[in-house]
């Protein structure tokens, strides 16, 4: 699951805006299938991390309801451009990633 | 001849009994992660899912969160939302969808210079009130704003 995470962040006046896309199915687990009449397991998201500097700056429980292939954005302060930011996720079957991008 | 048939049958039946289990097995892995609060996201009642997640369900009305959400979304299964809070301390935003099968959609958990800011897609099942609840300097805050939602409509 490389490279799922696409991130870009960005420093203005000592904000930093970050803008994140995850490709992920997001399968709620009520979804059926409508040949065999079966559920789709589920299989989303559950936790969301970003850090910078080693600081978590912002950690997200998730549940089914956030959409298919998710968009995050949020803000923090505090970092420049030219650091790293770091930003992973786990899912409910315990697949992960983990990206790690420079703010510009 | 027939004997064999019999068998076969048996069988197969075992192996879908197994198949079955582990299904199962696969299943518990969710278990393992303690941090994910399960018992809010299964929730069927937002005031339960606020109150397991958060710790309590009495909230206090806001006008310093704003919330962002189309009026009607033609499509349920992406509905932009964003919330800015504007309370000093906002230690966490967690999005709730009323009518959803599940409400608790979301928490979000500011950490050390994280602003009151998030923005995110969601799924609605019908229309319904959206929820935001923050929490800040150990109380909480809520905002709520209901989203028509369309589905497989051609817009409105």
């Amino acid at each position: 699951m490389a490279k799922s995470i696409k991130v870009r962040a960005k420093a203005k006046d000592g904000t930093t805006t970050v803008k994140a896309l995850i490709s992920h199915p997001m399968e709620t687990g009520m979804r059926k299938n409508k040949k065999t009449g079966k559920k789709f397991p589920a299989h989303f998201i559950q936790e969301v991390t970003c850090s910078h500097n080693g600081n978590t700056v912002l950690s997200a429980d998730w549940g089914t309801a956030i959409s298919k292939n998710p968009y995050l954005s949020f803000k923090f302060s505090g970092a420049k451009a030219g650091d790293t930011l770091k930003m992973s996720w786990v899912d409910n079957k315990g697949a992960s990633d983990s990206v790690e991008a420079k703010i510009k | 001849m027939n004997t064999k048939r019999r068998s076969f049958i048996k069988s197969s039946a075992a192996a879908g009994a197994f198949g079955v289990a582990v299904s199962a097995g696969l299943i518990t892995p969710r278990a393992v992660m303690a941090a994910w609060p399960k018992a809010a996201f299964a929730s069927t009642d937002t005031n339960a899912a606020i109150k397991s997640a958060l710790g309590s369900s009495d909230t206090i009305a806001s006008s310093d969160i704003a919330l962002k959400a189309p009026e009607i979304a033609e499509n349920g299964a992406v509905v932009p939302i964003t919330v800015t809070s504007k309370i000093a301390g906002t230690e966490s935003i967690s999005l709730l969808i009323s009518k959803n099968p599940t409400p608790l959609t979301a928490t979000f958990k500011m950490g050390k210079g994280a602003e009151g800011f998030v923005s995110t897609r969601v799924k609605m099942s019908k229309t319904s009130d959206l929820i935001v609840v923050v929490k800040a300097n150990g109380k909480l805050y809520s905002a709520k704003k209901e989203v028509k939602v369309t589905i497989g409509g051609c817009g409105g």
